[in-house]
């Protein structure tokens, strides 16, 4: 990205995808987001902190990504009452829940129309900011309900449906308002936070060697993903280099994680598509590969295999042997399946169409990942930046263009079948060699990334050492905050027993949102 | 039809004993013969994730797959409290969930059983108590017997069932299973 008609410099950030920190004066926020933007930028996070302690005030980060890599941008926001910054969300509609939630936890607002809370809930006062150092939390405060200004549909028969955070499957907590006319949605309402955690007030407590643990619980779909962005994010601030067989030994993981996921979802969809011999075939599949996992890592969701400088184990050869089958077989068997998903008219009459996402709207809302790859738009880190391993395995870039659910159905399918590829090519050519280089120093005020193509899209990890190995500031960041809102577009016009499949056809982290 | 046919015929029967430790072939028999004893009919059961990281729900999934095969043995899982003779929770229970908790609790009819599901919901896990988070699920409605593992195993969640359904008294804790937890 090139800011310099703002006359804007860039700094180099040490990174594993190519990273550079750009220094915002106050008032230039928005004009370097549409400069990023006409250059084909699109937004990872938005998050701030509380730097009052080093005369910054609040520190507000925009990450974005292009074709050149990760762009981070830093507003320091003076620490007055009422401070505020441009509005990101003019330019990126995805900042939007950011903002909102940046000012629950730090207490500095975008100048936006959308002032409702996100985060907050009413656990605690309104006028009490978590991210601020000078927090307190009090055991006095109850959980309260707060009065959210849903935005309603008025006219002849329309009616209001409300959904959870309470549902009725095996999912996690989150809340759906539909306004509703017969059987067709008008408009979809999300309201998440449900599983707010105080992650990453939590981290603050935590430290550079222990932090893993934590990053692997953000979303533990996605465990393996979290914990090497953290790892990344820990080895670009002390300047530790993983050897070759840890990146191949994270790499096998990251695959396995995919494929147990991809696997999970063609059967829960088929399910929610009424094909429930779907949900069978690919849960037992699935079981297979989370044994398979117990055997070589210890934990069939390879929770805390990936430690900062490497992996916790290592895996001998037969292990690698029994993978490499695992996988052959497991690739016959979903050939079959696909063939047998393809062929199914009433399966594909539920899928085709349903629950859209032309490929402008993606690009306008900066989908990104798995539902992103299914809308058109080609991104994937694995091969935009291919570091090691990935670099010397030719992963495929899945693209397909529907944009409906047949089409997130597709895109799994063909990562599968890429996955369960990569996994016999990692197996097999797996170099020699240890498992774990030696912690580092961490480098005073070093910003630290790590961004990961997890199985739902891109895992953005951003860190901040404080003295003695501690931890001053953490923010895993979860695809899912720029793909929520798509769903919101995707079931415009859709009927409402169409929900389920077009939830799950994306299916989003809710934990990985909240918290 | 005829491929489905097919894949069903050459994929046959996968429903077994949990896997490992060898003597859990015994808890599934057990379980079944405990549901009939007690409820005299199919358990049914309504899962809340009171602000999980979704790991366990990811294991309370699995067992409706064909190797654990929940179903088989009477027992499924329910959309409504009201409909539910036993409630599943994972946790912790973020402040954000702690009222909605509380309110399925209500809405579930006596007499009713609560499993306390995985580290978190045990006893707070790696979240703990805070700002945030209420910790672990008996800070919030009665539990009876707690799961611990991170996540638990399919096979400890089977046994975890089975010693919430068989009388004892509260708290009763089960003891891991397996590796994975």
């Amino acid at each position: 990205m090139d800011f310099s008609p703002l006359g804007l410099p860039s700094a180099t950030l040490p990174s594993v995808v190519p990273a550079v920190r750009v220094i915002v004066p106050s008032g230039q926020l928005v004009a370097a987001c549409r400069l990023a933007q006409e250059q084909g930028a699109r937004l990872v996070a938005l998050w701030a902190s509380d730097d009052r302690d080093r005369g910054m005030g609040t520190m507000l980060r925009v990450a974005l990504a292009d074709a050149d890599g990760l762009t981070v941008l830093e507003l320091a926001i003076p620490a007055f009452e009422d401070a505020r910054y441009g509005d990101v969300a003019s330019v990126f509609p995805a900042a939007a829940r950011m903002q909102r939630a940046a000012f629950d936890l730090t207490g500095v607002a975008a100048e936006s129309e959308d002032q409702r809370p996100w985060t907050w809930m009413a656990a605690w006062p309104i006028d009490r900011f978590p991210l601020r150092r000078d927090f307190a939390a009090s055991p006095a405060w109850e959980p309260g309900q707060e009065d959210y200004a849903f935005v309603k549909v008025e006219g002849d028969g329309v009616h209001e449906i409300a959904v959870g955070p309470v549902h009725a499957g095996i999912i996690e907590p989150g809340h759906f308002r539909f306004q509703v006319v017969g059987e067709k949605v008008l408009r979809l309402e999300e309201r998440l936070s449900y599983a707010h955690k105080g992650i990453e007030k939590r981290f603050e407590a935590m430290t550079l060697a222990d932090g893993h643990r934590l990053a692997g619980r953000v979303s533990g779909d996605s465990t393996v993903a979290y914990a090497w962005a953290w790892a990344q994010a820990v080895e670009s601030i002390t300047g530790v280099e993983p050897p070759p067989r840890a990146l191949w030994l994270r790499a096998l993981a990251l695959e396995r994680e995919r494929i147990a996921n991809h696997l999970g979802d063609l059967g829960h969809i088929g399910n929610d598509g009424g094909l429930a011999f779907g949900l069978a075939q690919f849960s037992r599949l699935r079981e297979e590969v989370l044994r398979t996992n117990l055997a070589g890592y210890g934990h069939r969701l390879m929770m805390d295999a990936i430690v900062p400088g490497g992996v916790a184990a290592d895996l001998d050869p037969r292990q690698l042997r029994a993978m490499a089958e695992e996988s052959k077989r497991i690739a016959r068997e979903v050939a079959t399946l696909r063939g047998i998903y393809d062929e199914h008219d009433g399966l594909q009459d539920r899928f085709r169409a349903c629950g859209r996402v032309s490929n402008e709207l993606a690009v306008r809302l900066g989908v990104t990942g798995l539902a992103a790859r299914a809308s058109g738009v080609a991104g994937d880190l694995r091969c935009d930046f291919a570091s090691p391993p990935w670099n010397s395995l030719e992963v495929r870039r899945v693209v397909h263009e529907d944009g409906d659910v047949a089409a997130r159905v597709a895109v799994r399918f063909d990562e599968l079948a890429d996955s369960l590829r990569l996994v016999r090519t990692i197996t097999e050519q797996m170099p020699d060699g240890d498992i774990r280089a030696l912690a580092g120093e961490p480098v005073p005020h070093r910003l630290g990334l790590g961004y990961v193509e997890g199985w739902r899209g891109p895992v953005f990890c951003a860190l901040e050492a404080g003295p003695g190995g501690s931890i001053r500031r953490c923010h895993p960041h979860d695809p899912s905050w720029v793909n929520w809102p798509v769903i919101e577009h995707a079931t415009i016009g859709n009927i409402v027993p169409d929900f389920p499949l077009i939830n799950k056809s994306f299916n989003l982290s809710y934990s990985g949102h909240d918290l | 039809m005829l491929h489905i046919l097919r894949q069903i015929a050459r994929t046959g029967i996968r429903t077994e004993a949990p896997p490992s430790p060898a003597d859990e072939a015994h808890d599934i028999g057990r379980l079944s013969a405990a549901v009939r004893r007690v409820l005299g009919r199919a358990l049914t059961i309504r899962m809340v994730d009171a602000g999980s990281c979704n790991g366990c729900e990811l294991e309370i999934n699995a067992l409706g797959n064909p190797y654990y095969n929940l179903e088989g043995l009477g027992i499924r899982f329910v959309a409504s409290p009201r409909h539910a003779d036993l409630l599943l929770v994972t946790g912790p229970v973020s402040k954000h969930m702690a009222i909605a908790l509380r309110r399925t609790y209500d809405a579930t009819p006596e007499p009713k059983i609560v499993v306390a599901v995985g580290d978190c919901g045990c006893h707070g896990g790696i979240f703990g108590e805070s700002y945030a988070c209420v910790g672990r699920v008996s800070n919030v409605i009665p539990v009876d017997v707690e799961v611990p593992g991170c996540p638990p195993t399919p096979t400890a969640l089977l046994r975890g069932i089975l010693a919430a359904i068989t009388p004892r008294g509260p708290g009763a804790t089960v003891p891991p299973v397996g590796g994975g937890g």
